[in-house]
């Protein structure tokens, strides 16, 4: 009796299915309900510690890197007050080098924050646009977009460190 | 004359026949799986111009007078030029039509640009208003990224769901003679936003457009997924595509075996660091020109049904918080089959 059961499963199967020649209507809110469904589980999700280590460690090299120009200063005579200005140009200019020859946003790729974060970072953010957008000419292309990704971040910066400055004024501890 | 069936399915009586097509891509697709079905494969991005837009200005123009030629036709004999791309104010298509003695009618669909200038081709042949239209679409990784994204030397890390712009263009002339592959049905879709605003995930936003518009194609015509060789949807991706297929069995259509995405076939995606896949107008354009087309020709393909998709968002629109929206276009090509 299992072939009979079968063709009987089956001639209702094609019956729920086909509706006067036409696929039976599915409501398209079926459709966004599997959607959000998929779009909650089907979404790769990326190698979070692989990119935490990658990140760490590259970013933890240029502060090594940081420190080791910051020694060589030191060696060389410059006051402790002024020693992190000189290393933080040096930085500036090794991440402004490393994103003129293309070598940052491969170095970006690979750690993430780990290399955004550090001034090199800074630095890179403020070339890559200015690189970018030289066809449109060195004032309303290299000038006007140089600060587009890095403008945010000193405008935030400094207006917080003004804030930070009048608070301090008025209490001093 | 054409008429149309269903709800938003016309039927090309006509036939307007695909004479010939030429594309032209980047050194990145020249490097793909699908090499092999590229007329011509540039050296350098900036294809010997000053910016990444002129560069792909120069590849539309490349691929509509190439095409045209290959047809053993001139400018002249051309009635419309129906192009688009993806740059503000439609730049390449544009820029490429002022050296082409063409009358041009510039098409915005996002990455949907080829499916949707053929549809629109396909009709004005159907109409009896044109004895040859060009239809064609570009796209350039640079320009795209500059335009949507983040500089290029900017060190970030891409998404697991980004997509790479293909860097090329395809155009396709249709005439009204000759033994060709010729176009059947044009679905044209209606845009659909499920709400994804991650930019970096284009091919899933997309994705439920394509599912409307294939499985209205199927209702209009009577068809289903086995009449079909090979149906190929634009630019989703690995991701958009699995979405796809997995949404369209809510309709009971499976997809299975006749179902490829251009997007994913056309960079091996592990060794050449494409994440999703590819996207962008150029992307349907060079395989439906290249791939499909010439194995068509072949007689390996009877049947395709060609599914170009396109993100409607703007760069305004995401900055202003706004959703996605999609939308697919679907056209029946066939040859030598019945």
């Amino acid at each position: 009796m299992f072939c009979l059961n079968n063709v009987i499963l089956l001639i209702i199967a094609i019956s729920y299915r086909y509706k006067g020649g036409q696929l039976m209507k599915v409501d398209e809110k079926t459709i966004i309900k599997k959607f959000d469904m998929l779009n909650s589980s089907k979404i790769p999700k990326p190698k979070l510690v692989l990119h935490c280590f990658n990140a760490f460690w590259v970013g933890g090299l240029i502060c090594v890197i940081g420190q080791f120009i910051g020694d060589v200063f030191s060696e060389m005579g410059v006051p402790s007050d002024e020693k992190g200005t000189y290393v933080s140009i040096v930085m500036v200019l090794i991440g402004a080098i490393l994103t003129g020859i293309g070598i940052y946003d491969k170095l970006g790729d690979f750690a993430g924050a780990g290399s955004v974060v550090p001034i090199t970072g800074f630095a890179n953010s403020i070339v890559s646009p200015a690189m970018e957008f030289k066809k449109e000419g060195f004032v309303f292309g290299v000038a006007a977009k140089m600060f587009t990704i890095a403008g945010p971040v000193l405008v935030y910066g400094i207006g917080s460190s003004v804030i930070v400055g009048i608070l301090y004024y008025f209490i001093r501890w | 004359m054409g008429r149309r069936v269903g709800i938003q399915t016309v039927e090309i009586q006509s036939k307007p026949r695909i004479i010939s097509t030429y594309n032209i891509v980047g050194p990145k697709e020249g490097h793909g799986p699908l090499k092999e079905y590229f007329d011509r494969i540039i050296k350098d991005d900036l294809n010997g111009t000053e910016s990444f837009e002129k560069a792909e200005t120069s590849l539309l123009y490349t691929a509509v007078s190439e095409s045209i030629k290959k047809a053993k036709l001139k400018e002249g004999d051309i009635n419309y030029l129906l192009a688009g791309d993806l740059l503000n104010q439609l730049f390449s298509s544009s820029f490429a039509a002022r050296d082409l003695n063409i009358p041009f009618l510039g098409l915005y669909g996002a990455c949907s640009t080829m499916a949707e200038s053929l549809s629109v081709g396909s009709m004005i042949m159907e109409g009896g208003f044109a004895n040859y239209v060009v239809a064609a679409t570009s796209s350039h990784f640079s320009a795209a990224e500059r335009q949507f994204r983040l500089p290029l030397e900017m060190g970030s890390q891409r998404a697991t769901t980004a997509q790479w712009t293909v860097t090329g263009a395809g155009a396709m002339v249709l005439g009204k003679k000759g033994d060709f592959p010729y176009v059947t049905y044009v679905t044209t879709g209606k845009v659909k936003d499920y709400g994804i605003s991650d930019a970096n995930n284009m091919g899933v936003a997309m994705a439920p457009a394509a599912v409307d518009t294939i499985k209205q194609h199927f209702m209009d015509t009577g068809r289903k997924p086995s009449d079909y060789d090979i149906i190929a949807t634009g630019d989703l991706g690995t991701i958009g595509r699995q979405f796809t297929e997995e949404l369209l069995l809510e309709y009971k259509y499976d997809m299975k075996g006749h179902y490829i995405d251009c997007g994913e076939e056309i960079f091996d995606s592990k060794k050449q660091g494409t994440n999703a896949g590819g996207s962008g107008c150029g992307c349907s354009a060079v395989v439906a020109t290249g791939y499909l087309y010439k194995n068509m020709l072949k007689g390996k393909f009877k049947r395709i049904l060609l599914v170009s998709t396109g993100a409607l968002l703007s760069s305004t629109s995401s900055l202003q918080g706004e959703t996605i929206p999609g939308i697919a276009h679907a056209v029946s090509i066939e040859f030598g089959g019945e």
